[in-house]
């Protein structure tokens, strides 16, 4: 690990302005993506800026009638909140097929949204990759990439963001609010916050150098039934292969998006109607396009199929 | 712009290369301890409350919260595995809750109550986790017990207190002690000798109920 100096700022305004100041600066707040990125040299701040201190770690009701979930909350707390298990069920069970216990109790809800987009040649520092190297080339086309991206992806980079959180956030509608060292505070719908790779994969989000997620708002319950379902090589501990978030109404009318499929959470809403006739027209419109490898063609089907069990649980 | 055969290597970035390629998929317990290299390194005071006892310590900023209780508070119960969060051998119990100690800094916890191994119960005052752990055979090598005593007692809490976990059927009620939850929750905590059934008979007796 480089080594590093270090700081607990008070106040998001604060805090915003330490990173700025401090060349190569990030905040921590569990650390368990960073701090496991540090150790192998992937991430190297001269400066870390713990948001710990920052308060930002409660849930509160909206004026809108949602929730307003602190960038702190830690993953067990928002999981085990009797409001989101109530209102917002598949983000609950989202969190909880996340990660592990211990991880989970560390985790916060900013940090877990900014996990790195990664494969495991991203981890191998012996490779190229253009994420943590841009312009070295990408060991994962024409490597083993059964667990990699089939949509979304580019020639430059074909990870998935292997988030869980993330993926029941977008068929919620929900959005993370952030402010900059010079004090502006911006909302950035869930929907526009991971961006695709296209020949920058090192850039995966729509954040600024600096800018800090203070929390992100759920818009007013949409009911429904609430069911994400995460099909991975274990039963416990372990990323999705694929994932599937979904709400579905009395009226057959859906929303869904996937989970370990493309460079962030992959939701089709144009393709949403189709979800009326069955979990295949609906997945052909939404994976349409897709490049999946050699390996990881089975995918598609996966997600059909997978699909198609979710509605079926769904609606009974 | 470099050609892969170009990249220049040390033994470092292959040990942690070949160590983490396979995370996402596998978790592999095979990532090792790394010393760290000479750059600046930024010392500062940090004080710890670990089982009740304060320990003034220097350290590094680097230095995680498991090797400071090693290395600097010489309480070696909780095990360096994996150094990466995957095998859950350094889990204390943290302001109540359980973490991977490996996976956070000394620094960010100053002012916490931690607890170790050590901190639960002592040779001739066993904690009741770690005696039904003897009774039921919950280990072979003992490498991974303090993590999974650890992981074990913070468990059983987060249950009563309501948290509920991937196999909970109904979200919106309480959780129970059933064999399926105990394995869930503890999937953080790998066994390599497997005494996982053994583990489960344990946390379930201290639990109250028969296996
Ligand atoms: C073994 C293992 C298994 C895992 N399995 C899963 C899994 O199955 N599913 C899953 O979804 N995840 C999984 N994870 C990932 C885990 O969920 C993330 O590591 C965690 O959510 C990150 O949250 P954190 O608070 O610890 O982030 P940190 O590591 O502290 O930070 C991550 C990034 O976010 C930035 N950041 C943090 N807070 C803010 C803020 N307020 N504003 C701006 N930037 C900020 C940091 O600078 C850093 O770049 C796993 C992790 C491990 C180690
Ligand atoms: S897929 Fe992306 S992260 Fe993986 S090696 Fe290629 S460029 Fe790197």
């Amino acid at each position: 690990m480089k080594a590093f100096t270090y700081e607990k700022p008070a106040s998001p305004a604060e805090a915003a302005s330490a990173a700025a100041r401090m060349p190569d600066a990030k905040f921590i707040a569990g650390g368990t993506n960073l701090l496991d990125l540090m150790k192998l040299q992937i991430e190297t701040p001269a400066h870390l800026v713990d948001v710990n201190g920052l308060g930002l770690d409660t849930i509160a009701a909206t004026q809108e009638g949602g929730l307003r979930i602190g960038a702190l909350v830690r993953n067990t707390d928002l999981a085990a909140d009797a409001r989101v298990r109530t209102d917002y069920g598949v983000l609950s069970r989202a969190l909880v097929s996340g990660a592990s216990g211990q991880l989970r109790n560390k985790a916060t809800t900013a940090g877990n949204l900014l996990q790195r987009t990664r494969c495991p040649y991203f981890y191998d520092t012996a490779q190229p990759c253009n994420k943590r190297q841009p312009g070295s080339g990408c060991a994962a086309i024409g490597g083993v990439s059964r667990q990699l991206g089939v949509i979304g992806t580019s020639e430059a980079c074909i990870a998935t963001y292997p988030g869980d959180m993330a993926v029941a956030m977008r068929v919620l509608d929900a959005t993370v609010e952030t402010v900059d060292a010079e004090g502006a505070a911006r909302k950035i719908p869930v929907a526009e916050f991971h961006r695709l790779p296209g020949d920058t994969p090192q850039i995966e989000t729509a954040l600024k150098p600096g800018e800090l997620i203070t929390a992100v708002t759920l818009p007013k319950p949409v009911g429904g039934t609430q069911v994400y379902r995460k099909v991975r090589d274990r039963a416990s501990y372990a990323f999705a292969l694929v994932s599937v978030a979904a709400i579905v109404q009395r009226d057959g009318s859906a929303r869904v998006a996937f989970g370990g499929m493309a460079p962030r959470p992959w939701r089709v809403e144009a393709a949403e109607a189709e979800l009326a006739k069955g979990a295949k027209p609906a997945a052909e419109r939404i994976f349409a396009g897709a490049k999946p490898t050699h390996d990881n063609a089975f995918k598609l089907k996966l997600a059909e199929r997978t699909l198609d069990a979710v509605l079926t649980e769904a609606r009974g | 712009m470099k050609h892969p055969g170009e990249f220049a290597l040390n033994r470092r970035d292959l040990v942690a290369g070949a160590s983490a390629c396979t995370a996402l998929t596998v978790m592999p317990l095979t990532a090792r301890a790394e010393a760290p290299i000479a750059d600046r390194a930024v010392k500062t005071p940090v004080s710890l409350t670990i089982n009740g006892r304060r320990h003034d310590l220097e350290l590094d900023t680097r230095t995680s919260l498991l090797d400071a209780v090693r290395e600097h508070a010489h309480l070696t119960g909780s095990k360096k595995g994996c150094d990466h969060g995957q095998c859950g051998a350094c889990t204390m119990i943290v302001g109540g809750r359980r973490i991977n100690s490996c996976l956070t800094l000394a620094i960010m916890h100053q002012g916490d109550e931690i607890t170790t191994i050590e901190g639960l119960g002592k040779p001739d005052a066993l904690h009741p986790m770690q005696a039904a752990f003897i009774k039921h055979d919950g280990y072979q090598c003992g490498f991974c017990t303090p993590g999974q005593i650890c992981s074990g007692v913070a468990v059983l809490d987060e249950i009563k207190a309501g948290i509920p976990s991937h196999v909970t059927a109904d979200l919106t009620a309480a959780s129970e002690v059933t064999a399926s939850e105990i394995r869930e929750r503890m999937s953080g905590n790998i066994c390599r000798c497997g005494a996982y059934s053994n583990i489960v008979d344990a946390m379930t007796e201290v639990a109250g109920r028969r296996a």
